[in-house]
């Protein structure tokens, strides 16, 4: 249970405090990594990649590159020997023996300039046996298909994780919940759908970029743009075969995450090239086009999708086979394959589920986690499945989803009960602001206008056990310092956190300050900034710590006052006693203590609040049916719904209106909620209308932003509406659960089943170009 | 490679730099003068993180060569606040929610900027088609939008 109560809500919680990272972010003075300034001894790194999908390495020649002036060091897989991974070590920092995709990594060259860098990259040598490669999740899954890791046997592994040695699969997770053989007897109405989701790239607009130094004594510091400092210090620490005190992650502002930035990438390859120039700082700083193919990307999907109902429209069994294309490694593709498996009812109460998600090695880029973690990807075909089945059986979309959505108390997929939600208003709030039922006229006798809706849940999807860490200081004018180990990357962490910690300890907003940049040597720790999962867990340890601080301060003061504490408060920074109706200002005690009457000594010191957070009660699922107790933390659920006008000479698409509901538990910030989710609405959008990366025998087509296309601000509909539910999570500060990601999982669906209502026609997946739209019109007769 | 001495004006200061010939001005001023509000965020002028005025004009900064600057007048995101006060584009983009990560923030209040110069009344497609260039993957552009529609309000009148 939170340490907060969720029904008397303090000053500052739920109101829109300013962005406490604004002013610095509009002056240009915000540090991100790239812009910290280390002079003369900067050395600029490069990379040499494989431009092979699947190869041996037969022989590297770097000697001509050592010889270029300018060049200190060239490194490659011989000089790291260690696994690296997340959830399943099965990489290396640098290729040993073999290359699994076009652009991994094969040799690193430091160098004085990033152009003597990139000439040296020419003058290495090196010598490949191409292989055949798996270019295809299906394929790959087959037994004929070439083994990309032959020793995935022998990869350490978590534990909830579970891959097939002697096959490409990197995981198998299985639902097996009921009947489902039998139960589709007893359907009146049957729909199987095959969908398929591209990769696509999460594109922040600050690249990766990481500098690394490595001390005379073997201490390293990375410098980085980084969801997950402390995920790096511990896994590239591992990976080195040194103490994780002997690597410490420093991580300014991150200009953009979406997922690609946590865990660890290119990271690793800084540090290991900063171990041979000891003493020197090693900047890498991928380009445009390495961002693009060599940064994770958003896993491929192919999803079978079979969904019956009763004539009354009851779901009655569900089936899935899920083939993720998780690229080269698996850095979070298992856990996603994991995630989609345990969520893969959707936000709907089914009696009977088989799920299997596998998670395959194939040669195309590796997949990470992005925004959703795979639930954006699940979610498409999943709910166009509910759209064409509630048309089958006769019934109104909307009215098909109240029946069968979850509602609290409601039998999850996983067997255990949905915990209190507020996802039937958000459906009934949803359907009301798009105007569900009413047709609206198109702008143009050429164009045909339809809506679309679709649901979402999400879960936090991670290790049950990923902890958070916190701490608030007081300074000697009564500020407050509060120390987080999880990373502003844009989501408004920061201000949301600033306020808990004014709300907890009772100091005005503007007295607090956040101490950055995160740095693992002095921030406390927090497991990762993923999984939206800060505010509600960095947000308790927060809470806590401010708890704590209160507790010393009223304590000292109680002393002091020979009164109880429990008469005691702090009000805007002031200790007032309800009592006595003395007053004291914060400032007059937290560093110096109190006075004893008559120079008889002091009471109190410095205050120094502590707190943590980790949840207890997750516990592991069935290896073979995947039910359990409780699978995950909580489900955050929601609606999107857009209005579309497609255009029946092109095929163009425009979102003419976007509505998006989401139950948040309790909006601590409401403007930032709302931000999250029309930012998440634009995301998702450009998803489903324009995102794809070609991939062509294992290269990516498109690496730039000319050829890859992301929604512009002349793309965004003219209408977007936010609304907020509010049912609180029971152990989230104040009721609050996350909302970052959320925002883009039911897009593509809501845009799918919207141009199925205007023009009657279905794409086996997103981007719904207008090339594809249509294509797909003319094949329908719809247009000639 | 060649090195070339230019007088540039940024941020109404008069600077005297050596650039070598294949310095980009966002390079320059990155790197030579530690402005570092310009972002690079592809260095191929697809993403507008890098635009600054350049002789009052809205450019990318990675497709101008340094040395082809000597005698022109720049301004970067730190030049347009005065040491008191945010310039309007600056305060209405905080007020309306348009700033998450901000790293795109610098280049659109520079295009914004350079609209409301050029345009002090923008219609909503004006500052759509104004921000075109500038890509933003946070905040699906409807803040900052609403936020130069703000800024326009609190222009004085023309005249």
């Amino acid at each position: 249970m939170a340490q907060t109560d969720t029904q008397t809500i303090p000053n500052l919680i739920g109101e829109n405090a300013p962005r406490i990272d604004a002013y610095e972010k509009v002056t240009g003075a915000a540090v991100y990594a790239d812009d910290i300034q280390f002079g003369n001894s900067l050395l600029h790194a490069r990379i040499k990649r494989s431009p092979h999908p699947h190869a041996l390495i037969k022989k590297i020649n770097s000697e001509k590159a050592l010889a270029l002036p300018g060049v200190k060091a060239v490194v490659t897989g011989a000089d790291f020997p260690g696994y690296i991974g997340l959830y399943l070590k099965d990489r290396h920092i640098f290729c040993r023996d073999r290359v699994r995709y076009v652009g991994d990594p094969v040799a690193g060259v430091a160098a004085v300039s990033e152009e003597i860098a990139e000439k040296a990259l020419d003058l290495i040598e090196v010598e490949y046996e191409v292989l055949e490669p798996v270019l295809d999740p299906e394929f790959g899954a087959k037994p004929e298909a070439p083994l990309l890791h032959p020793d995935l046997g022998q990869y350490t592994v978590a534990n909830f994780i579970f891959p097939q040695p002697g096959t490409n699969i990197s995981n198998h997770f299985k639902i097996r919940k009921g009947d489902v053989e039998s139960a589709w007897g007893k359907c009146a109405a049957i729909v199987e759908r095959k969908y398929r989701v591209p990769q696509i790239q999460h594109v922040p607009i600050e690249p990766h970029v990481a500098v690394a130094k490595v001390d005379e004594t073997g201490e390293i510091t990375l410098w980085g743009s980084s969801q997950s400092p402390f995920a790096q210090r511990n896994l590239i620490a591992q990976s080195l075969g040194i103490s994780q005190s002997k690597m410490r992650v420093i991580a300014p502002y991150v200009g953009g995450g979406f997922g690609c930035k946590a865990g660890v990438s290119m990271e690793s390859l800084a540090v290991a090239i900063a171990l041979k120039v000891k003493g020197r700082p090693v900047k890498l700083l991928l380009t445009r086009e390495e961002e693009f193919y060599s940064a994770f990307v958003r896993q491929g999907l192919v999803s079978y999708i079979k969904m019956g109902c009763d004539e009354k429209g009851r779901l009655l069994a569900l089936e899935n086979a899920f083939y993720w294309d998780g690229g080269a490694y698996t850095e979070y593709g298992v856990n996603i394959t994991r995630a989609a498996g345990y969520s893969s009812s959707g936000p709907y109460e089914i009696p009977n589920v088989k799920t299997d998600s596998y998670c395959i090695y194939t040669n195309h880029p590796v997949g990470g986690a992005m925004r959703g973690f795979g639930m954006p990807e699940m979610h498409a075909g999943l709910e166009q499945c509910i759209d064409e089945l509630a048309l089958q059986i006769g019934i109104d979309a909307v009215e098909f989803r109240k029946i069968n959505c979850l509602k609290t108390g409601s039998v999850l997929v996983t067997g255990s009960k949905m915990h209190a939600t507020g996802l039937p208003l958000c459906i009934e709030k949803t359907a009301e602001a798009i105007g569900w039922g009413k047709k609206s006229p198109p702008s143009a006798p050429n164009k045909r206008r339809g809506k679309g809706l679709a649901l979402m849940w999400k879960a936090p999807a991670m290790p049950p056990n990923a902890g958070s860490s916190a701490w608030v200081e007081l300074a000697e004018d009564g500020t407050v310092n509060v120390g987080v180990g999880g990373q502003e990357i844009g989501q408004g962490v920061f201000t949301v956190i600033a306020q808990m910690a004014a709300a907890a300890l009772g100091v005005p907003y503007e007295s607090v300050r956040i101490a950055t940049p995160v740095d693992t040597r002095y921030s406390p720790y927090e497991w990762q900034t993923v999984a939206s999962r800060l505010t509600w867990s960095m947000g308790n340890a927060v809470v806590n710590a401010a708890k704590d601080a209160k507790r010393q301060i009223l304590d000292t003061v109680a002393e002091a006052w020979k009164e109880p504490a429990e008469d005691l408060d702090i009000v805007n920074g002031v200790v007032i006693s309800y009592k006595s109706e003395k007053e004291l200002p914060l400032k007059n005690l937290v560093v110096y203590g109190l006075p004893k009457p008559n120079g008889q000594g002091w009471w109190g010191g410095p205050v120094v609040g502590r707190g943590n957070f980790m949840p207890t009660y997750v516990t592991g699922l069935d290896a073979e049916t995947g039910q359990g107790e409780r699978a995950v933390v909580h489900y955050t659920t929601g609606a999107q719904a857009v209005e579309v006008e497609v255009d029946l000479d092109t095929g163009r698409v425009e979102v003419v209106k976007g509505v998006s509901t989401f139950d948040v538990g309790k909006a601590i910030n409401p403007e930032l909620v709302k931000a999250q989710m029309e930012g998440g609405f634009v995301q998702g959008m450009s998803s489903a209308l324009f995102e794809s990366l070609q991939l062509k025998d294992g290269v990516v087509r498109n690496p730039s932003f000319v050829d890859y296309r992301i929604a512009t601000s002349a793309d965004i509909p003219k209408r977007l509406e936010s609304y907020i539910v509010e049912v609180a999570q029971d152990d989230g500060p104040w009721g609050a659960r996350g909302i970052g990601e959320h925002s883009m999982v039911p897009t593509i669906p809501a845009i799918a089943n919207a141009i199925y209502d205007a023009v009657g026609v279905r794409l086996e997946g997103p981007p719904f170009t207008a090339e594809k739209v249509y294509l797909a019109m003319l094949d329908a007769g719809i247009v000639k | 490679m060649g090195f070339h001495k230019i007088n540039i004006t940024v941020n109404g200061g008069a600077e005297e730099v050596v650039v070598p010939s294949n310095m980009t001005l966002m390079r320059m001023l990155r790197e030579s003068l530690a402005l570092t509000g310009t972002k690079n965020g592809c260095s191929a002028g697809e993403c507008g993180a890098c635009t600054v005025l350049l002789n009052g004009e809205p450019v990318n900064s990675c497709m101008v060569l340094a040395a082809e600057c000597d005698g022109a007048e720049v301004v970067t995101v730190e030049g347009l606040a005065d040491e008191k006060q945010l310039t309007p584009i600056q305060q209405t983009v905080i007020n309306e929610g348009g700033v998450q990560c901000g790293f795109c923030t610098p280049g659109i209040l520079i295009s914004s900027y350079a609209l409301l110069e050029r345009n002090p009344n923008p219609s909503e497609d004006e500052i759509r088609e104004a921000l075109v260039g500038n890509l933003c993957r946070c905040t699906g552009y409807t803040r900052i939008i609403e936020g130069v529609k703000e800024a326009a309000k609190m222009q004085p009148p023309a005249g």
